[in-house]
């Protein structure tokens, strides 16, 4: 499974929520949606958890390590402090 | 520190395993090996591991490429658990783990997680105010290092490989590791010399 995103490139997370449209599963946090960030790293590929929660058919997604700036996430961060945070590739977008 | 099982909960797990076994997706045998590495899983095995990394630059190297190896070299099966990624601190860096969706935590190297690493509380704050959450722990840390909170949202489990404390040179392993607790390698302490 040839991953989309190299290390080092920037991304946006989708800024999609799910929770509104029915039930679902979702690993995606909240705080990250329509936010920027960075590829750390490669994880691997997984199982798609938001088809196994639901005991459906789950295709397999690279999985990332995403780093992003805590000042622009959460008012009260401090630079230079980051979130490093696992992103499945169907939730990040080219920025 | 935990409550007996309810007799009624008792039985309702004798007939799942009943069950299981007798459709052959598990054996007697591969329970009790199960049931053998989760009562051997405590924040010991993740102390043992940073101390060797501590002394050992090669032991270091193949943990930080895959901590499921280096737990596996220990003597303790893998098998069935998530990968185990570990985060390494330099002099400019420290991390501190939680897991904002739920409780995801690296059972293999540090057993059971804490009540508080499940609280709301903790899972709220630390990604918001990360350094006043250390600091209620009693570790400041220094403004020019940056803090990197991972959140632990998804396959991966992780463990933090803490800087080692000046003074402990010459120090032995066992001695070494009686200094990384639970909280050392959640990464919400730094490791400390006793006073």
């Amino acid at each position: 499974m040839t991953p989309r995103f190299a290390a080092g490139t920037q991304v946006l997370v989708k800024n999609d929520w799910p929770e509104e449209r029915g039930p679902c599963h979702i690993r995606t946090p909240h705080y990250l949606r329509g936010r920027p960030g960075r590829v750390e790293r490669v994880l691997g590929a997984f199982r798609n958890p938001e088809d196994l929660a639901f005991a459906r058919p789950a295709e397999t997604r690279v999985l990332y390590h995403v780093e992003f700036d805590q000042p622009g996430i959460f008012p009260d961060g401090q630079t230079p402090d980051k979130l490093l945070v696992e992103i499945f590739e169907h939730w990040l977008e080219a920025a | 520190m935990s409550t007996p099982a309810r007799a009624e909960s008792v039985a309702h797990l004798e007939r799942l395993i009943t069950a299981l076994t007798a459709k052959g997706h598990v054996s007697e045998d591969e329970l009790a090996l199960q049931q053998a590495s989760t009562d051997k899983a405590s924040p010991e095995v993740g102390a043992r591991m940073v101390a060797r990394a501590w002394l050992n630059p090669e032991w270091r190297a193949m943990m930080l490429r895959s901590g499921t190896e280096a737990v596996e070299a220990l003597g303790i099966s893998m098998a069935g658990a998530p990968p185990l990624g570990v985060l390494e601190d330099t002099a400019k860096r420290h991390h501190l783990i939680v897991c904002t969706l739920c409780s995801c935590y690296p059972r293999a190297v540090l057993g059971y997680p804490p009540y508080w690493y499940k609280s709301f509380s903790y899972r709220s704050r630390v990604v918001r105010e990360p350094r006043a959450v250390m600091a209620e722990w009693g570790s400041e840390l220094p403004d020019d290092i940056e803090l990197r909170v991972v959140d632990s949202t998804a396959d991966y489990r992780w463990m933090v490989l803490p800087r080692r404390p000046a003074g402990t040179e010459g120090w032995s392993e066992d001695q070494l590791a009686a200094l990384v607790t639970r909280d050392v390698l959640v990464g919400v302490a730094l490791p400390k010399l006793p006073a």
